[in-house]
């Protein structure tokens, strides 16, 4: 079944997709390589200039990246182990089923950044529910949002509180479009339940982990929404990811050459390690 | 041993539910506050800890003259941008996927998978680098601080969703049914029209609620891209917590925000019981 009809049908969304990023993807490019800012807002021509000073002269955006890295990896980490351990245990049968399988799908459905206005009043220092209740037990109160090093572990709760959701609901839609032959052998062998998932249901999960993880580094590697709200990339420079730094830059700033330079620089990192990163887990997480 | 797994089991999903049910009932609680309750100290149970007042909630509906918050214009913007840039992405996303599952397309090196892979890969691109040469790029054509000109942009975020999940689904729906309309006497476009979208409702709705979620929840490029003549729902509730309003109108502006979308959760877990979203999601 082959014929000129398939472009009628694959053209007009890959033309509006291409047509409305070209612009973007081909201005960035060029606007990396002028000195545009507050002082020179036009597009002149400064040749490589701005790739040398983020390469030689601009730690605190490798610095953000390091920090990014480490949020979004730890992030994912959680997610997928907390995530799939919910999600095997509403994969049987047990009390509330459906009524816990609605609870842990509510987070992803909120929105980040409204939540987190929220999370903002309940980790208040000296107003919030948390140090108040922490003080009950008798311990003194921790500066979730002020301490550089606290702070990064407040993203992070959040983070994992927003989006295990997501992390959840793909490897349980996984799960349970697993086949039953292999559970039914392992039954009759009277594997116990911990042999049953080393030999039969994560080797079965694999490349529906894989998928899931790839696709939540994905979207973690854009933590924005919420450090923004939270902590605004403080203290000082504690919880700046790139994208907030290249916010400053662009926006804040209107070094908007350079903040391309910036965007165009971490897009080329990203696509580069996101590939990588697919590569190993497959090779990782399925032997043959 | 038994006994002991399933202690922990059930303290493990009893603990997480506390966790995630904690913030919007702090959340809750917040919005009948007053004044004295949310600074003096730190207060829970209505009635036993504070007296609870609807003043959260009244400043919802008055008007911004009259000292209230204006939140249901931004509410039907964000409707209004969310389901026409979810219905465009999914019309086109749909057409673009069952393309990609059916036919082969070659082009020099560039494969199906590559095509589908293009699509998706739009999903790797961090708002924050698209946001300056969309600015500059709406700012040229007029469309910034408009209508319009969110829903173009929010086609891109949201077309890559709706044809990474079409796409998984239309490979699933047999290829002998499009086969047998054809021989039928259908065109292919009959075939698709009649045949084969009658049978993808589930996936169209999987595809939908996506869409939609990834809309709403968007806050970035309505962020940067708008100021003050169209306002979002997420911009609007986050500028209430940079000025100086009180905790309790911004508790209840935070918690009508995001309740549309919790029925949402329903919806997806009665296709997750039923089976139908484990062949559309995986």
């Amino acid at each position: 079944m082959n014929f000129k009809h398939k472009y009628v049908f694959l053209f007009p969304g890959l033309f509006v997709l291409i047509g409305i990023l070209i612009f973007p993807i081909i201005f960035t490019i060029r606007l990396s390589l002028s000195g545009w800012n507050s002082y020179t807002p036009e597009m002149n021509f400064i040749g490589i200039t701005n790739y040398l000073r983020l390469f030689t002269d601009d730690p605190r955006f490798w610095e953000s990246f390091f920090r990014l890295s480490f949020l979004s990896v730890t992030t994912v980490i959680l997610q997928y182990i907390i995530g799939f351990a919910l999600a095997l245990i509403v994969w049987r049968e047990i009390k509330f089923k459906r009524f816990f399988r609605v609870i842990f799908l509510i987070p992803m459905m909120t929105t980040p950044v409204i939540m987190t206005v929220i999370w903002r009043t309940f980790f208040h220092e000296s107003l919030g529910p948390v140090n108040d209740l922490l003080g009950n037990l008798g311990v003194k109160p921790i500066l979730w949002l002020s301490d550089p090093v606290i702070a990064k572990f407040t993203v992070i709760i959040v983070e994992v509180w927003q989006w295990t959701p997501f992390m959840f609901l793909l490897l349980l839609a996984g799960l349970l479009s697993l086949p039953k032959e292999p559970f039914l052998a392992a039954a009759i062998d009277g594997a116990s339940p911990f042999r049953k998932f080393v030999y039969v249901t994560f080797p079965l999960m694999a490349p529906i982990s894989i998928g899931a993880i790839i696709i939540r580094l994905i979207e973690a590697s854009k933590i924005m929404d919420t450090v923004f709200v939270l902590t605004s990339g403080g203290p000082g420079t504690a919880t700046e990811t790139s994208s907030f730094y290249i916010y400053i830059k662009g926006l804040r700033e209107f070094q908007m050459g350079y903040a391309a330079t910036l965007s165009f620089t971490y897009l080329v990192i990203m696509i580069i390690s996101l590939t990588i990163i697919a590569k190993v887990l497959t090779k990782l997480m399925i032997k043959e | 041993m038994e006994k002991l797994y399933k202690f922990l089991k059930y303290t493990f999903i009893i603990l997480w539910t506390v966790f995630i049910v904690a913030p919007f009932l702090w959340a809750i609680s917040t919005s009948f506050k007053d004044f004295q309750s949310v600074n003096s100290k730190v207060t829970y149970i209505p009635w036993l800890d504070f007296e609870p007042t609807l003043e959260g909630w009244r400043v919802l509906i008055k008007s911004p003259a009259r000292g209230g918050v204006d939140i249901v214009e931004p509410y039907f913007n964000s409707l209004f941008v969310t389901c026409t840039a979810s219905l465009i992405s999914i019309v086109l996303g749909t057409l673009a996927a069952y393309a990609l599952s059916r036919f082969t397309f070659k082009a020099g090196f560039v494969r199906n998978n590559d095509i589908t892979f293009f699509f998706i890969s739009q999903r790797i691109m961090p708002p924050i680098v698209l946001s300056i040469p969309f600015f500059i790029f709406l700012s040229t054509l007029g469309l910034l601080d408009s209508l319009i000109g969110l829903v173009v942009v929010y086609i891109v975020l949201l077309m890559p969703i709706a044809v990474w999940i079409m796409v998984d689904f239309f490979n699933r729906v047999p290829k002998e049914l499009d086969e047998t309309a054809l021989i039928d006497g259908c065109n292919p476009y009959q075939a698709f029209y009649k045949v084969v979208l009658p049978n993808s409702i589930p996936g169209l709705i999987v595809a939908g609620m996506f869409c939609i979620i990834f809309g709403w929840i968007d806050f970035f490029f309505a962020f940067i891209l708008t100021f003050t003549e169209v306002q979002l729902l997420p911009v609007k509730v986050v500028a209430l917590n940079s000025s100086i309003t009180p905790w309790w109108s911004l508790s209840a502006s935070a918690l009508i925000s995001v309740a549309p979308l919790i029925i949402v959760a329903f919806v997806v877990e009665r296709y997750l019981s039923k089976g139908n979203l484990s062949g559309a999601l995986k």
